[in-house]
């Protein structure tokens, strides 16, 4: 009986999938062409973005202005979707020291480090010190080419989960443990929300802050698309490497 | 034959949510339900990004020489479907990572992936304590 | 392009198939990143630099990452290793010492 019906459920699935694909693409043929410079979708306000966003927010890159300056709402609730994810990840695969005494030792050899491996170790003496810099100039040249807080602090964080398999938790842990990583994640958080809960107080595109608005090219001429980008980086950073801790051995050890 | 070389990006992406969901439904490993709902997720940023794309046109990095002269909006795709994709990936990979979560924890409490059986373990434990 | 923007789509489908008749769970996340780099390279030809180098980094590398570190953390791996190990015996044999290894 059961057997049967679930025989009848994959076949009403695979034709619902079926009916599904002739609709959408049923619906799909009545959308207008891909590429056509007259499509509704290209109208005034990515004109404005386009137009604007050079001398408004001193971003060349109209993708990160948007996201950063025009929306950047839209940003601080993603970032905190990030720590938020942490935070519940943080809740279901959290193993203190005296749970880990319990487990069995199938569990307990997880947790301990791998073996050191000497060709894993004198690669990445080389690599890793790239990859931090690679990952640092996706991050300052968010506003110039393309790349960002996003994409930056994903490499980042990956060169820190290859610093930790290379050469293990004690050395990590010297400047990457739970006290820095909660510094790091709530002061990046908290000067963003300000940051950019002030500028919509005062309701002004351009506030006149340290950092100049010129979009001439250079680094330091962006407004405030730097530190915005610089603090989104941090968080995903951090976000990365915690997940990864969290899966891998069940919380920062201090 | 024409018009449907031209919108293939969106059939594609259309008959990729079609798998996804479809794996999503038939799969009974909850691992496989994740990657199918990581299909679905990329097919919808698909078919938002190709919303977005204009014909003989590159992306939305104004030059200085443009911008002192004035930008020439027909020269740069649209930038505001490449925005809310960004959102989305990022998004996705939270997503992703508290399901691996509750999955962990499942199957350290049941020792199986199979939804069904967890399923079917839940409801014995049930009717024992009953 | 046009031709080289039409296969990278039937092979963005081919793979999304392939996802789903995979059996095992490793080369099914590994074709799952494929897909990944698939789509970044076709956010690359739709000129939306930002989409790809995005997704290249956290949609293939992180995402993936984190499947694996699953999998090591659920002992998928040993169990792997414990059913190759004993094949030579019994089919039955195998299973029931998989299921011993998870239980331990």
């Amino acid at each position: 009986m059961n057997k049967k019906f679930n025989k009848l459920y994959n076949i009403l699935c695979v034709i619902f999938a079926l009916i599904f694909i002739a609709a959408m693409i049923i619906t799909v043929s009545a959308l207008p062409n891909i590429g056509d410079a007259t499509n509704p979708t290209n109208n005034e306000v990515s004109e404005k973005y386009l137009t604007d966003s050079s001398w408004e927010t001193g971003s060349l890159n109209a993708v990160s202005g948007m996201i950063l300056d025009y929306r950047a709402f839209d940003t601080l609730g993603e970032s905190h979707v990030l720590f938020v994810a942490t935070v519940a990840v943080f809740i279901l695969l959290r193993r203190d020291e005296d749970s880990r005494k319990d487990l069995p030792t199938r569990c307990l050899n997880q947790s301990y480090e791998q073996a050191y491996d000497p060709i894993l170790a004198k690669s990445l003496e080389f690599l890793i010190p790239a990859i931090f810099v690679f990952g640092i100039y996706v991050i300052a040249n968010g506003h110039l080419s393309p790349g960002g807080g996003f994409s930056g602090g994903a490499i980042i964080g990956a060169a820190f989960i290859l610093y930790l398999n290379a050469y293990g938790l004690e050395s990590i842990e010297r400047f990457c443990n739970s006290r820095t990583y909660l510094i790091c994640s709530c002061c990046a958080l908290l000067f963003y929300g300000l940051a950019k809960s002030y500028v919509f107080y005062v309701g002004a595109n351009h506030l006149h802050s340290i950092i100049p608005v010129l979009a001439d090219g250079s680094i330091l001429a962006s407004g405030l698309i730097l530190p915005l980008n610089i603090a989104v980086g941090v968080v995903v950073s951090n976000t990365v490497y915690a997940l990864y801790i969290m899966f891998r051995r069940g919380g920062f050890s201090r | 034959m024409n018009y449907l070389l031209n919108n293939l990006p969106e059939y594609s992406a259309v008959i990729c949510f079609a798998i996804g969901f479809s794996i999503l439904l038939l799969n009974r490993n909850m691992i496989k339900k994740i990657l199918g709902l990581g299909i679905m997720d990329s097919s919808i940023y698909l078919f938002l990004a190709v919303k977005g794309y204009v014909a003989g046109t590159v992306a939305p990095i104004v030059t200085l020489a443009e911008q002192a002269a004035g930008v020439d909006t027909t020269l740069y795709t649209n930038p505001i479907p490449a925005g809310l994709v960004l959102t989305g990936i990022v998004v996705s990979v939270s997503v992703t990572a508290i399901l691996l979560a509750l999955t962990v924890k499942l199957h350290e409490e049941f020792g199986t992936l199979n939804i069904d059986e967890i399923i079917h373990m839940v409801r014995e434990e049930d009717r024992r304590k009953e | 392009m046009q031709i080289l923007m039409a296969s990278l789509l039937i092979l963005l489908v081919i793979l999304a198939v392939t996802i789903a008749v995979t059996k095992r769970l490793l080369p099914a996340v590994i074709i799952f990143m494929s897909y990944s780099v698939i789509n970044s390279i076709i956010w690359m030809l739709l000129q939306s630099p930002d989409l790809a180098i995005t997704e290249a980094a956290v949609g293939a590398g992180i995402s993936t990452v984190l499947f694996i570190v699953a999998f090591k953390r659920m002992g998928l791996f040993e169990k792997a290793i414990d059913e190759e190990s004993a094949k030579g015996t019994e089919k039955e044999a195998s299973s029931k010492s998989g299921k011993e290894a998870e239980n331990e």
